[in-house]
């Protein structure tokens, strides 16, 4: 038991400053070492996981809190959860803090100046990506376009938009089968 | 101020508000969420400051969703702060996953549940976009910014460069760039 702990906080701690641009770069890895050299899944099981961490709210990362949990009950759900966040937050929370003591020198002027274009591509890029590989083909793309154009000129709550989307996608597919 | 009692940014009122952005976050896009409630809504921060703390988070390491959660925690309420917004938006969705775990079984026998799911992950994507179009709106309106945008975009989507490349090299390049031009601008400041 206390291996497996162990072997959970040594796989998913390395790979929590590994995410650079998001937690989506690791997901191979971590099939990797939970399916291939830790036998602890089938490749099925995982995709399974995976399916359920993006049906779930919150950030998709939690899918290792569900492989902890798989691997060794409640403590590996603990234990998995924490290697795989504590260490890129402490990182943010020192720099968060050097930050508000340098306020406005010309250093952090010129990376928050320099990064926002490449954060506003990066974010474009990963809808495109999304978008092209979409379950349920032009029908959800449609739907992804129409939230889109309603969350920019309207208040709509997000939570209702979302609802009306699972909800219209329903309807839509069984009045027009394709 | 703007006519809408919502408060100030305490530290509880902090935790409550991730908790509800982890709870109710389906099909992911939760920097979406976020701009919504706190810039839109709330108005605890500008849209500015957030576009900043976005741009930080993408880049460093770590998830990009927690990064900025600590990001903006500790903007309004210091270390408490960033604590806070931590948790939220990590233990009550960790409890979640787990019971959604528990539950599979039962819910994939369900016809129903893979197109309600498809149909919330497309209009979750909305969130996406219309988080990244606010982004791109305002990005500069100069050479340099825009072809780093640009480039950005096709590098990822079309090229299929990792992600950690394009935030050392695409944010590298893009970073020393505006600090050459910021010398150029003010050569005399520090």
């Amino acid at each position: 038991m206390t291996d497996r702990l162990l072997a959970l906080a040594s796989i998913f701690a390395p790979l929590s400053l590994a995410t650079i641009g998001g937690g989506n770069a690791v997901i191979a890895d971590i099939q990797r070492q939970v399916v291939d050299v830790h036998h602890w899944m089938t490749n099925a099981q995982f995709v399974q996981d995976f399916a359920m961490s993006r049906m779930s709210p919150g950030p998709g990362s939690l899918l290792v809190t569900l492989i902890g949990w798989q691997v060794a009950g409640i403590w590996g759900a603990v234990v998995a959860t924490a290697s795989i966040f504590v260490p890129a937050a402490l990182l943010v929370y020192a720099i968060a803090h050097v930050w508000s003591r340098y306020r406005g020198a010309r250093w952090q002027t010129a990376l928050e100046a320099g990064l926002r274009p490449v954060a506003a591509g990066m974010i474009l890029a990963a809808v495109y990506v999304l978008l092209a590989a979409i379950q349920g083909g032009w029908l959800a793309r449609g739907i992804a376009l129409v939230a889109t154009s309603a969350l920019m000129t309207t208040r709509i709550s997000p939570l209702v938009l979302i609802a009306c989307g699972a909800v219209s996608f329903v309807v839509l597919q069984t009045a027009v089968p394709s | 101020m703007n006519g809408i009692d919502v408060g100030q940014p305490t530290a509880v009122r902090l935790f409550l508000v991730f908790c509800r952005i982890g709870l109710t976050s389906f099909g992911g896009g939760l920097s979406g969420w976020l701009l919504r409630e706190l810039v839109q809504k709330r108005q605890w921060l500008s849209e500015e400051e957030f576009l900043n703390g976005l741009a930080l988070s993408q880049a460093l390491p770590g998830i990009n969703v927690t990064n900025l959660a600590i990001w903006i925690g500790y903007r309004l309420r210091g270390p408490g702060g960033a604590i806070m917004c931590f948790l939220g938006i990590i233990v009550p969705p960790a409890f979640i996953i787990i019971g959604v775990g528990a539950l599979f079984a039962t819910l994939s026998g369900f016809a129903l549940t893979y197109p309600l799911l498809n149909g919330a992950g497309a209009a979750a994507i909305g969130l996406s976009l219309s988080m990244g179009l606010t982004a791109a709106r305002r990005v500069p309106r100069r050479t340099i910014p825009l072809a780093m945008m640009v480039a950005t975009f096709v590098a990822i989507a079309f090229l299929h460069v990792p992600l950690a490349w394009v935030a050392l090299i695409g944010g590298g390049m893009s970073v020393a760039l505006e600090y050459h031009r910021l010398m150029r601008i003010v050569p005399d400041d520090r």
